[in-house]
C-alpha cells in the first residue's frame, strides 16, 4: 500500500469517528455525512465480554434487522474504562451512556432510542450522566471521565477493535507515514527522548535512552518487543490497549524497529488474555494484508514484521531478560545484567523491550510532538499514566490522567471515593513491587519518582484501594504469597528469601509473633533489596517495608497484643454471643458450618428464648454467624 | 479417566502432536508454543507427550519438563471437563476471593489443583484475569462469573452439575 | 592479543583482558572472593549470590563471577555491605540446608560449611523447615539427596555439558529443585553415570554409592582372598586427597597403602589395559581387513557405553567388543588367575579402583557375570586409608604384586584421553606393518574436546578422532551418522578429558579446581610415566606374553573372546 492509499483509507472514515468525538451538536451534524442515523459502540473488552456483552450485540443485532433498521452502525470496541458498570452501551451522536444493558434492556433502547424519531431511554443511563433535573450530561463531562487525559487509551472505545481501517481513520499508521516518509532514525529517537517518555512497565526508564543503545550497538539483527506479560494482579490497562487499539501497538514497535535497524519484533503475551491475543493475530493479519507489517512498508524499502508468543503463567517474565529467556523456549528465568539487552538481549541479539502502554504513546508523541508530551505531567514524568482502579472504591475501572494528578483527584474525583461509608486506610501501588500509601498522603502528587520517594512505585499502574477492614500485616502476607509463588527460584535471595519473609509474616499473622521479629524482617528485606538478581527479588520487600514503615504500630499490635484491629487475622480473633442481645432464633447456630453453636439455658430479660453461646474450640471463625445475626448480638474481638 | 500411558492418547491426538511438532521445530524458542499446542490436544502434558516433544525436539526429557513445572498453565494432571479457576489477584483478593475459593473447594469436596472423582470439575487458582471490575471472579471454562458471594457458588456449581445430566 | 583492563580490587592495581569478571581480576590481584554457584568450565550464571562486591558504576552489589570489568572500575570486595549480604546469603542457604554435617561424607569438604564457619553464620538464625525428601539410592554409582542440595546447578550444568540431561531444573520458587523429569529415579532415568555431577557438586547432595563397608567384611572374612587392582589414572589423582600438590604420581605409596589395609594383593590395572589394546587392536585389524562394521568405537569408558545403548542403539555394532580393562580383569583373575593358582572362584574378592562411578554400575551389569565384586572410587579409596590410620605422605613406594605389575606406557595412558587411541595405533601400527616404528602419536594428546589425524600405515590411510565429554561424543556420532564425519577408529571417554578427571576423582576445594588446569596436570603424570617405561607397546610387556601364552593363545581367539569380549544392549530411553 502506498501513503496515498492510505490517506484515502483515513480520509473516508473519517467521519465516522468525528461523530464519535465531537460534542452532541457537531456530532449530529457531522453524522448526517456518514451514511448511518446512529452509531452504537458496545464495549467488547474482557470486563464488559464477562458481563455479557456478546448476548448484548447479538441481541442488538437482530432486533436491528427483525425491526429493518439498516442505517445504524454497530460497533464492537474496546474497553471505555468503567468496567463495574459493563455491559456498556453508547449511541451516538447523541454520546448516549447506557450501563449494565441486558437483552431486555437493548430491546427497549431500539424500539424507544434507535427508531426513527427515537430517543434517549433515561433510566438507562449511567447514571452520572443524568443530571436531578432531567437533562443529559455528556459523559465526557461527568467525574469519571472529566479529569482524565486520554492519550493512551485515546481509541479504546471509540473504534472498532477488528477494523484496520477504523484505527486508520483515529490516526493509527498516520506515524509510521510521518517517520518513514520524512524523519530519519535519529529524528525519530530525539523525538521520543525529547518527549521525557519514561518506560510505563515498572522502572520508569526512558524510552528514547533504550532506543538510542540499541541503536547504537553493532550487528544487522535486531529485535523489538512488546512486553504484554501483564502480570501485576489488578492492572488490565495493556489488556485494555491490546484489545481496544491493537494497531497503535504494532504501529510504534515498526517505528522503533526503523528507529533501531530491527526487521523483527515480538509481541509476548499472556495467554490468560485470549481476547486481546485473538484481536491481535486478527491486527497483524489485516496489517501485513494492508502492507503495514511485512517487505516495503508504505513503499519506503523499509521491512518489518512481528509475531506473538504467548505466556504461559509466570509472573517473574514480565522482567526483561527472563520475557527473552522465555521467547527463547526455556525456563523464564532472569540473566544477570550486563549485558545489557540493548546490546546482548533476545537470541543474543540487541534488543529493546517497552511495555505496551509506553508503545501506545509513540504515536501521539510522533504526530504531535515532543514540545506537547513534555507539557504535560511532572517535571520529571512526562504525560499520562493509565491507572487500574480496583479495591474498596466505587468507580473500579482504568483511568488515565496526567502524571501529577493527587491520589485524592484519583480516588475521590475520579473513583467516587469509597463505598459502603468506609474509611479509607491506603491505596497500594505498584503491586507486588510496590507499596502502600497511607492516608496522611492522600495529597501526593503521584509520578514516577514521588511514589519511589513514599516507599512504593508506579510499577504497571495497579491501584488498589483499601479501606478500614484491610488489615495491612496481611496485604503484606498476600503480595509475599504472591511473589515467593511467582519467584523463578534462580537466586537465592529470592528463592528462600521471599519463603523465609512469609513465614514471618505467617506467624505473626496467626498471633505467634515475637519480639525481634520485625528486626528480622527488616534484615532480610534489605538484604533482598541489595543481593538479589532480578527486580522480583530486588521489590519482592517493597510492600512490607513500606508498611512497616507507615504502619508499624499495626504489625506491632499484632505480635505484642495479639490483636488485628481489622478484624481480618483469623487467628486473632474470637468469637461470641452477647446473651443479653441474643433473642434466640437460632439462625446463627443454623448457619454454624461447624455446629460451633448451641443454646444455653439462659434466657436474657424480655426474650422469650434462651440464648445461645459459641464454642471456642470448635469455632473456625469464618463469621457466618455474625453476618446472619440480625440483632448485633455477635461480636467479634 | 481414560488415558493411555504407553501411546500419545488416541491417533488422531498424536497424528496432531507430531504435526504441531514438525510445523515448529524449526522455528527458534519453539518449546513453549508447542508445549501450549499439546496442552490444547491433550488437556495436560502426560509423560509420552513430553517425551515426544523431547524427541522431536532433539532435547532432553528434562529440559522440556523443567519448562512445564515452571509456568502455571501447563498440567501435569488431567483437568476436570469443567475448569474451575478462581481469581486469587489483589483486586479480587480484596473483595473475599479466599473465601469464594474455600466454598467452591468446600462444596466440591476437593482442594484447589486437585480434579473430582467423576471428572467433572477440577480447581485451579489464578492471577487476575483482568476483570477486577467484577471482582471477586472465578472462571468456569471460558466463561466468567463476577460479583460473586460465597452464597453464589452453589448455584452456578449445580448448573453444571444439571447440565451434564 | 585481547585489549587489556586496568582495574582496583581494594586498591591494588590489576591488568586483565578486555571480557574478564570481576573474579577473574581478583584471582589475579590475589583477592579472595568466594563463590558457590560457578565452576570454572562448567558453570557461570551469578545465581548464588556469594561472590557480590562493590564495584564503581554499578547500582548496588553485582555477582563477580559474572561482571565483566571495565576501564578504572574500582572494586571492594570486603565492605560492611558485603560481608552482611555474603553472611545472610550463606544464612538462608542454611535455613534449607539439611545439617547433618557431623557424618556427612564432605563434612570438612564442603563448601557451604567452609564458607558458614568463615563468615561466622548462625545455622539457625532463620527458622526452617523440615520438609524432607527421601534420598535417591537407586542407581548402584551415585547417591543424591536433594535435602542437601542448595540450587547452584552446577550438576545440572555438567549433566548438559554432557549432552546427558537426566537431571535439570524442576519447579520455581522456594520449590525449585534439581531433579529427572516427573520426578523418576536415576536409575530409570537418561543418567549414565558417569559421576560430573558428583565432582561438581559444592555439598554433600551428590555421592557415589560407597561400597566400602563390602571391602572391610571382605578382608575380614578368613575365608576370602581379596586382590585389589587400581585403574591407571587412580595412580595421578589420590594424592590430591592427602594434600600433594595436583599432577603428583604415587603409584608406589598407593600400592603399599593398599597392602597395608589388611591381607590384599594389588595389582596394576595397566595390565589389562595393554590386554585391552592387544584385543582391540586386532579387531581393529580384523575389521580393517574383513571389511566389518566400521567405524569403529573404543568401548572401554562404561559411561560411554551406555549412553549409546541409549541414545544412538542403532551404533550399537560400531562399539569394539571388548570388555574394559576393570571387566577383562575380573575375567582374568576369575578364570585364569584362579586355574593357576588353584584358588575356588567363589573364594576370591576381586576390588578394582577406578577414577569413575560408571564403572561401578559396568561391574554390576549382568553380562559381566559379577567378576568384579566390588569397583571402589579413588575417594573411596582414600577413605579406607584414613579409616586404617595409614600416614600416606610417609610411606614407603612400593610396587604391585606379580604376575600382574608390568605394565606398558601404552597401558598407563590410558587414563587420560587419546591415551587408548595412541596406545592402539602402536600396537595396531605394528600389526598391520611390522616394520612401524613411531610410538609417539602426538596428534591426539591433550585436552581439546575433539583430536583428530590421519596416519598411513602399511599404504593405508587410517583416520582417527579422539573424543572426551559426552558433548562432544554426540557431534562425533551424529556427524558419522549423517555422513559429515569419516573415520576407521573413535576413542570416546565420557569424562571431559578423560578418567583423570572422572567422577570418582578427589573432590577438590573450588579455590583449587577454579584455578587450576586439573585435566593437564593430572594427565602430564601418566604421559611423564609412559615416557619412562621401557616398554612403550602393549605387545612388549612379558605379562601380556605369559597371559596369551598361557591362555588365550593369540588375540581374538575363541578363549579371548569367551574371557575378553562382551555385548551390549538396547536400552533406548527419551
Amino acid at each position: 500500500m502506498t501513503t496515498k492509499e492510505l490517506d484515502a483509507i483515513r480520509a473516508q472514515k473519517q467521519q465516522l469517528i468525528d461523530v464519535r468525538r465531537l460534542v452532541r451538536e457537531q456530532a449530529e451534524e457531522m453524522a448526517k455525512h456518514t451514511g448511518y442515523r446512529k452509531q452504537v459502540l458496545v464495549c467488547g473488552g474482557t470486563g464488559c465480554t464477562s458481563s455479557h456483552s456478546k448476548q448484548v450485540i447479538e441481541h442488538l443485532e437482530k432486533t436491528l434487522k427483525e425491526m429493518n433498521i439498516d442505517d445504524v452502525l454497530v460497533v464492537k470496541t474496546g474497553c471505555f474504562g468503567l468496567c463495574t458498570l459493563g455491559p456498556i452501551m453508547i449511541v451516538y451522536p447523541e454520546g448516549a451512556f447506557y450501563a449494565q444493558m441486558t437483552p431486555e434492556h437493548v430491546e427497549t433502547v431500539v424500539r424507544q432510542h434507535l427508531v426513527k424519531g427515537g430517543s434517549i431511554v433515561k433510566e438507562l443511563l449511567f447514571k452520572d450522566t443524568l443530571h436531578p433535573d432531567g437533562s443529559i450530561t455528556p459523559f465526557a463531562e461527568t467525574p469519571f471521565y472529566k479529569k482524565q487525559m486520554r492519550i493512551a487509551l485515546r481509541n479504546c472505545g471509540v473504534i472498532a477493535a477488528e477494523d484496520i481501517e477504523e484505527a486508520i481513520a483515529a490516526g493509527d499508521y498516520a506515524a509510521i507515514e510521518k517517520v518513514l516518509t520524512s524523519m530519519t532514525p535519529d529524528d525519530v529517537i530525539k523525538e521520543v527522548l525529547d518527549s521525557g517518555l519514561r518506560g510505563r512497565g515498572g522502572a520508569g526508564f526512558p524510552t528514547g535512552r533504550k532506543w538510542s543503545f540499541a541503536k547504537a550497538s553493532a550487528g544487522d539483527v535486531k529485535y523489538v518487543c512488546c512486553n504484554a506479560d501483564e502480570g501485576d494482579p489488578g492492572a488490565f490497562m495493556d489488556r485494555s490497549v491490546l484489545e481496544g487499539d491493537p494497531h497503535c501497538v504494532l504501529e510504534a514497535m515498526t517505528i522503533a524497529g526503523y528507529a533501531i535497524g530491527a526487521h523483527q519484533g515480538y509481541i509476548y503475551v499472556r495467554a490468560e488474555y485470549p481476547i486481546a491475543v485473538e484481536r491481535l493475530k486478527i491486527a497483524i493479519g489485516q496489517a501485513r494484508k494492508y502492507g503495514l507489517l511485512g517487505k516495503n512498508i508504505l513503499g519506503s524499502g523499509f521491512d518489518f514484521d512481528i509475531d506473538i508468543r504467548l505466556g504461559a503463567g509466570a509472573f517473574v517474565c514480565g522482567e526483561e531478560t527472563a520475557l527473552m529467556t522465555s521467547i527463547e523456549g526455556h525456563r523464564g528465568e532472569p540473566r544477570p545484567r550486563p549485558p545489557f539487552p540493548a546490546v546482548k538481549g533476545l537470541f543474543g541479539k540487541p534488543t529493546i523491550l517497552n511495555n505496551v502502554e509506553t508503545w501506545a504513546n509513540i504515536n501521539p508523541i510522533i504526530m504531535k510532538g515532543a514540545k506537547w508530551y513534555s507539557s504535560i505531567g511532572t517535571e520529571r514524568s512526562k504525560g499520562t499514566k493509565v491507572f487500574a482502579l480496583g479495591g474498596k472504591i466505587t468507580n473500579v475501572g482504568l483511568v488515565e490522567v496526567p502524571m501529577g494528578t493527587t491520589l485524592r483527584d484519583i480516588i475521590y474525583e475520579i473513583g467516587g471515593g469509597i463505598p459502603n461509608g468506609k474509611q479509607f486506610k491506603a491505596a497500594q501501588t505498584g503491586g507486588p513491587s510496590g507499596g502502600c500509601i497511607p492516608a496522611s498522603l492522600i495529597d501526593t502528587p503521584i509520578d514516577f519518582d514521588n511514589l519511589v520517594a513514599i516507599g512504593s512505585m508506579m510499577g504497571s499502574g495497579g491501584l488498589i484501594v483499601l479501606d478500614e477492614d484491610s488489615c495491612m500485616v496481611d496485604i503484606s502476607k498476600f503480595y509475599l504469597e504472591f511473589t515467593a509463588d511467582e519467584s523463578c527460584g534462580k537466586c537465592t535471595p529470592c528463592r528462600i528469601g521471599t519463603r523465609r519473609l512469609l513465614d514471618l509474616l505467617t506467624k505473626i499473622t496467626e498471633g505467634k509473633g515475637e519480639d525481634g521479629d520485625i528486626e528480622k524482617i527488616e534484615a532480610l528485606a534489605e538484604h533482598m533489596k541489595a543481593s538479589s538478581l532480578c527486580a522480583l527479588g530486588q521489590s519482592a520487600p517493597n510492600p512490607i517495608l513500606s508498611t512497616l514503615h507507615h504502619f508499624r504500630d499495626e504489625y506491632e499490635d499484632h505480635i505484642k497484643n495479639h490483636h488485628c484491629t481489622a478484624g481480618v487475622c483469623k487467628a486473632l480473633l474470637s468469637y461470641s454471643i452477647d446473651k443479653e442481645k441474643c433473642i434466640g432464633c437460632g439462625l446463627c447456630a443454623r448457619n454454624c458450618p461447624v455446629s460451633a453453636i448451641t443454646r444455653t439455658d439462659y434466657t436474657a430479660p424480655g426474650h422469650k428464648l434462651a440464648s445461645f453461646a459459641i464454642d471456642p474450640a470448635k469455632c473456625i471463625k469464618c463469621g457466618v454467624c455474625m453476618t446472619n445475626c440480625k440483632f448485633k448480638a455477635v461480636e467479634r474481638k | 479417566m481414560e488415558h493411555c500411558e504407553a501411546k500419545c492418547g488416541t491417533a488422531e491426538q498424536e497424528k496432531a502432536l507430531e504435526a504441531v511438532i514438525e510445523a515448529s521445530r524449526s522455528t527458534p524458542g519453539c518449546l513453549m508454543h508447542i508445549l501450549q499446542e499439546a496442552q490444547g490436544i491433550y488437556g495436560y502434558l502426560p509423560m509420552p507427550v513430553q517425551k515426544k516433544i523431547a524427541e522431536g525436539l532433539g532435547i532432553s526429557l528434562s529440559e522440556v519438563y523443567g519448562v512445564v513445572t515452571f509456568y502455571s498453565q501447563f498440567s501435569l494432571n488431567p483437568k476436570g471437563k469443567n475448569r474451575i479457576s478462581v481469581c486469587l489477584g489483589t483486586a479480587c483478593y480484596v473483595k473475599g476471593s479466599d473465601k469464594i475459593l474455600e466454598e467452591v473447594e468446600k462444596e466440591l469436596g476437593i482442594k484447589c489443583g486437585e480434579c473430582t472423582a467423576d471428572g467433572l470439575f477440577s480447581i485451579d487458582s489464578c492471577r487476575c484475569v483482568g476483570a477486577c471490575g467484577l471482582a471477586p471472579v472465578m472462571m468456569i471454562g471460558d466463561e466468567v462469573y463476577g460479583k460473586l458471594t460465597p452464597d453464589k457458588v452453589k448455584g452456578i456449581l449445580d448448573s453444571y452439575k444439571e447440565a451434564n445430566k | 592479543m585481547a585489549k587489556m583492563i586496568n582495574l582496583k580490587i581494594n586498591n591494588i592495581p590489576v591488568s586483565v583482558p578486555e571480557g574478564s569478571s570481576v573474579l577473574d581480576a581478583a584471582r589475579k590481584a590475589g583477592v579472595v572472593i568466594p563463590t558457590l554457584c560457578y565452576l570454572k568450565d562448567v558453570n557461570c550464571v551469578g545465581s548464588c549470590r556469594m561472590c557480590l562486591v562493590e564495584a564503581t558504576g554499578a547500582r548496588g552489589l553485582v555477582a563477580a563471577c559474572v561482571y565483566p570489568v571495565s576501564e578504572g572500575m574500582e572494586v571492594q570486595t570486603n565492605t560492611e555491605k558485603v560481608r552482611k549480604s555474603r553472611k545472610m546469603t550463606l544464612e538462608l542457604l542454611l535455613s534449607k540446608h539439611k545439617k547433618e554435617c557431623l557424618a556427612c561424607e564432605r563434612a570438612g569438604n564442603c563448601e557451604l560449611q567452609r564458607l558458614s564457619i568463615e563468615y561466622g553464620c548462625d545455622p539457625n538464625y532463620f527458622a526452617g523447615d523440615e520438609t524432607r525428601h527421601p534420598i535417591d539410592d537407586s542407581a548402584p554409582y551415585v547417591v543424591r539427596d536433594r535435602d542437601k542440595c542448595i540450587n547452584c546447578m552446577r550438576c545440572v550444568a555438567a549433566c548438559n555439558k554432557q549432552a546427558v540431561g537426566a537431571i535439570g531444573a524442576i519447579d520455581r520458587g522456594y520449590a525449585a529443585h534439581v531433579g529427572s523429569a516427573f520426578e523418576m529415579d536415576l536409575m530409570s532415568s537418561v543418567c549414565v553415570g558417569c559421576g560430573q555431577c558428583v565432582v561438581a557438586c559444592p555439598v554433600g547432595a551428590l555421592k557415589e554409592r560407597s561400597t566400602v563397608d563390602c571391602v572391610w567384611d571382605a578382608i575380614a572374612d578368613p575365608k576370602k582372598k581379596v586382590v585389589f587392582f587400581t585403574a591407571p589414572s587412580v595412580r595421578a589423582t589420590l594424592g590430591e586427597a592427602f594434600g600433594l600438590p595436583v599432577g603428583t604420581n604415587v603409584e608406589g605409596k598407593m600400592v603399599a597403602a593398599i597392602r597395608r589395609l589388611g591381607n590384599v594383593e594389588v595389582f596394576n590395572m595397566d595390565v589389562t589395559a595393554d590386554l585391552t589394546i592387544m584385543e582391540e587392536a586386532a579387531e581393529l585389524v580384523n575389521r580393517i581387513q574383513t571389511g566389518g562394521v566400521m567405524p569403529m568405537f573404543t568401548s572401554c569408558c562404561p559411561g560411554w557405553v551406555k549412553f549409546v545403548e541409549q541414545k544412538y542403539p542403532e551404533m550399537i555394532p560400531h562399539l569394539s567388543t571388548c570388555k574394559s580393562p576393570q571387566e577383562m580383569f575380573g575375567g582374568l583373575l576369575k578364570t585364569y588367575y584362579c586355574e593357576k593358582n588353584g584358588i575356588d572362584p567363589k573364594d576370591l574378592y576381586v576390588v578394582s579402583v577406578i577414577p569413575c562411578t560408571a564403572k561401578k554400575y559396568e561391574a554390576s551389569r549382568p553380562e559381566m557375570g559379577g567378576e568384579v565384586d566390588t569397583a571402589l572410587t579413588t575417594r573411596e579409596l582414600a577413605r579406607m586409608i584414613k579409616t586404617a590410620g595409614i600416614d600416606f605422605n610417609s610411606l614407603p613406594e612400593e610396587a604391585f604384586d606379580n604376575p600382574f605389575a608390568t605394565c606398558s606406557g601404552g597401558g598407563t595412558i590410558f587414563g587420560a584421553s587419546g591415551g587408548v587411541m595412541e596406545a592402539a595405533l602402536r600396537v595396531a601400527a605394528q600389526m598391520l606393518d611390522g616394520s612401524f616404528e613411531v610410538v609417539d602419536f602426538k596428534e591426539v594428546r591433550g585436552t581439546q574436546p575433539i583430536k583428530e589425524a590421519t596416519y598411513k600405515i602399511a599404504g593405508k590411510t587410517v583416520r582417527v578422532a579422539v573424543a572426551s565429554g559426552l558433548a562432544n561424543a554426540k557431534e562425533i556420532i551424529e556427524g558419522v551418522k549423517n555422513g559429515t564425519r569419516h573415520y576407521d577408529f573413535i576413542e570416546i571417554m565420557a569424562c571431559p578429558g578423560g578418567c583423570v578427571n572422572g567422577g570418582g576423582q578427589p573432590t577438590l576445594p573450588d579455590s583449587i579446581r577454579n584455578s587450576t588446569e586439573l585435566k593437564s596436570l593430572r594427565a602430564a603424570a601418566l604421559y611423564k610415566s609412559d615416557k619412562k617405561n621401557g616398554y612403550r607397546r602393549s605387545s612388549e610387556t612379558p605379562v601380556i606374553k605369559m597371559i596369551y601364552d598361557e591362555y588365550f593363545g593369540t588375540p581374538n581367539s575363541e578363549k579371548a573372546h569367551k574371557v575378553l569380549h562382551t555385548h551390549y544392549h538396547e536400552d533406548k530411553r527419551i
